[in-house]
């Protein structure tokens, strides 16, 4: 018997016994349907997190610091280097959470380690209000945008690093109270930014808003400013601040080659340990986050699964009776010389088919259920979380789900197919 | 002698063992040639499907062998015994075996599906053969809405799809009314004479067998009896039997 012929009679001795066939496909289907919805939600939510990581920032960064000595548990001892002294840089009133500045001497050292490709202060600004034209002045945090970076934006596009113009993209909270109707209108209009320094001077910038950024998961409710717009307010806010001062900073970004091993990093990130720096990426920031999302769908993913396998044993019963029923059409191929591995053939292939039926129909069935839910939710229960799909599919995923469907029901149909396979045809052919 | 086509050898079959040990043959010996008929006779019981299950090739003899064109069988590898039950041998018993909710033609075009052979092709010879039993306007029927006769008429289209050498019927006419048996048999005699087929037949009706070339009487897995039929002309000549003893 040819491949063909195989695959013809397996389909068709499937659908003899229409209700049994019917029966065992909808267990698959079950299982099918909540394998394609967990796994869903899981791509989903992760994929969310994924763009919200890109507007937290570039892939290719690394956030140093320069920690404390902190070898022991318990308390740690007063280091009077220890506090950024006056500098604009130092985290907010941060008592106890001792960080040394860094200087631009360390600067020169993170970036003679081997792998850096560049390193640059992190400049933080806290402007005091930011104003469109005479309308309201309204509190804001400025953000700079890091080449690399992804903004997840409503409209326009993101601030120019390479620039040398202002240019902002507001969040889109800001847009009604700043005096524009849509988003759209806010494009190409100037935003004031007034920032103080500390001998209580206040200067005003003008930067061109380039564009409107979703409020994501971490909260970017920030203004992003481009570079030159984050150094003109960095060195609006640091006037008559001493030159070391100036120069100290909480916080360094160092950008590495994105493309290279995984091994790479690890050896930048040591050697930043080495000299007394914490380099953490923004994989580190969310990393753990991800893994709770990864738990969680892997615990409803065994639940589906455990489904699946209640459905396998329907395969193993629905062929054991099918064998059963075929006992003679079995004895009557094998006297007619057809061999023990095209009859196992047959029927495995028989199972896989009931498990493809299954399985393409919970998976159809999902999507169109996923994609039901997302319409539902993203105007009720999730209509605070722009930007989220709750359900997404990835075709690589559903592939999966199908194939694995696929495997498990040729593992319940090899039961059922080498009892058949191994059957005597006298034995089968015997009458009285 | 030719070469007889199939031939046992002192053949021995038991099932069992130790006290539940039945021995169905003790030492059977036979040799079918070419385009002979052969009737194996004998009440139920007596080891003559046993016999003809080994000579199909579908069990292996405890001792003794089966000799297939002066070849031992046991010597075969499973894939050529196949092959050769697939292409060389017919199978007709008395329960038709047929696949319910299948065409009549698929049903006759098995031996051929099971053997490879394309669908174009498997339609022209199944249609063939259908056509050579006046069939031809069933193929299309189910299986099961066909009358016995008509059923017992498909299984031989199926025996004969593939052009055997040796068709084997086991009780051919023994769930068919007399007058469709004796059209059955008509049948399987006209092939033998026409197309030269061996027709191995076992059966327990004497009507039946005395219509065979040969009768091989078995009894408790012996055979008692062998009896060559008398050809028509020399049966004037003797004017007392109609059978000589082999």
């Amino acid at each position: 018997m040819n491949a063909f012929d195989l695959i013809r009679s397996a389909v068709k001795n499937s659908l003899r016994s229409k209700t049994r066939t019917i029966l065992t496909v909808l267990s698959i289907f079950i299982g099918a349907f909540t394998l394609t919805l967990t796994s869903g939600v899981g791509t989903g939510i992760n994929q969310y997190i994924d763009t919200t990581v890109a507007s937290i920032g570039a892939d290719d960064v690394i956030t140093v610091t320069k920690a404390a000595e902190d070898g022991t548990d318990g308390p740690v001892e007063y280091d009077p280097t220890a506090v950024a002294v006056d500098s604009p840089n130092s985290p907010p009133g941060a008592p106890g959470f001792s960080l040394i500045a860094l200087t631009t001497d360390d600067l020169d050292s993170i970036g003679a380690i081997d792998g850096v490709l560049s390193v640059q202060p992190q400049l933080s600004v806290s402007p005091d209000y930011v104003q469109v034209a005479d309308g309201t002045a309204y509190e804001a945090n400025v953000g700079s945008f890091i080449p690399g970076m992804e903004l997840d934006l409503a409209a326009g596009a993101e601030p120019d690093a390479a620039s040398s113009d202002y240019e902002v993209a507001v969040p889109v909270s800001f847009v009604t109270p700043l005096g524009f109707t849509d988003d759209a209108a806010a494009l190409g209009a100037m935003l004031t930014l007034a920032i103080t320094d500390v001998t209580g001077t206040q200067s005003e910038l003008r930067a061109t808003i380039v564009g409107v950024s979703e409020e994501g998961l971490a909260g970017s409710t920030a203004f992003t400013a481009n570079k030159v717009l984050t150094e003109a307010l960095y060195d609006a806010q640091s006037g008559g601040l001493s030159e070391s001062s100036k120069d100290s900073y909480a916080q360094a970004v160092v950008r590495f080659d994105p493309t290279g091993a995984e091994a790479d990093l690890t050896t930048l990130k040591s050697d930043l340990s080495d000299l007394g720096y914490t380099g953490t990426t923004v994989e580190d920031q969310i990393g753990s986050f991800k893994a709770v999302i990864d738990g969680i769908v892997l615990v409803l993913n065994a639940f589906a699964v455990i489904a699946l396998l209640a459905a396998g044993f329907g395969i193993v019963n629905t062929l054991l009776m099918s064998v059963q029923e075929r006992t003679r059409e079995i004895g009557l191929m094998k006297a007619m010389g057809l061999g023990g591995g095209k009859i196992f053939g047959l029927f495995s292939l028989e199972a896989v088919f009931i498990g493809l039926m299954g399985s393409a129909l919970g998976v159809g069935v999902g999507m169109l259920a996923g994609m039901g839910a997302n319409a539902v939710l993203a105007d009720t229960l999730l209509a605070d979380l722009p930007g989220l799909t709750l359900v997404a599919f990835d075709p690589a995923a559903l592939a999966t789900i199908i194939l694995v469907v696929m495997g498990l029901a040729f593992l319940a149909g090899t039961i059922p197919a080498l009892r058949a396979a191994r059957q005597d045809p006298i034995e089968s052919l015997r009458y009285e | 002698m030719s070469i007889p086509v199939l031939a046992a050898r002192d053949i021995h079959k038991s099932y069992g063992r130790g006290a539940t040990r039945f021995d169905a043959l003790k030492g059977v010996s036979v040799d079918i040639q070419q385009g002979e008929s052969v009737a194996i006779v004998g009440k139920s019981g007596s080891g003559k499907s046993t016999l003809m299950h080994l000579l199909a090739l579908l069990d292996n003899p405890t001792t003794g062998s089966v000799e297939l064109s002066g070849r031992d069988a046991s010597g075969l590898s499973g894939r050529v015994v196949n092959q050769t039950r697939n292409e060389t041998f017919g199978f007709v018993f008395q329960q038709f075996f047929l696949t319910p909710n299948t065409s009549v033609l698929d049903n006759v075009t098995l031996p051929l599906q099971i053997a490879g052979i394309g669908g174009a092709e498997r339609k022209r010879r199944g249609m063939a053969v259908l056509e050579q039993l006046d069939l031809a306007d069933k193929a299309r029927n189910k299986a099961t809405d066909l009358s016995g006769g008509q059923k017992q008429r498909v299984v031989i289209a199926r025996a004969l799809v593939n052009n055997p050498s040796v068709i084997f019927a086991d009780e051919p006419t023994g769930n068919l009314d007399s007058a469709t048996g004796k059209v059955v048999e008509d049948i399987l005699f006209s092939l033998q004479e026409e197309k030269g087929i061996t027709l191995i037949i076992v059966t327990h009706d004497e009507d039946l067998a005395a219509r065979c070339d040969r009768r091989v009487y078995i009894r408790d897995g012996l055979i008692t009896d062998s009896l060559h039929a008398v050809p028509a002309a020399t049966a004037a000549t003797i004017a007392t039997a109609q059978e000589v003893r082999a």
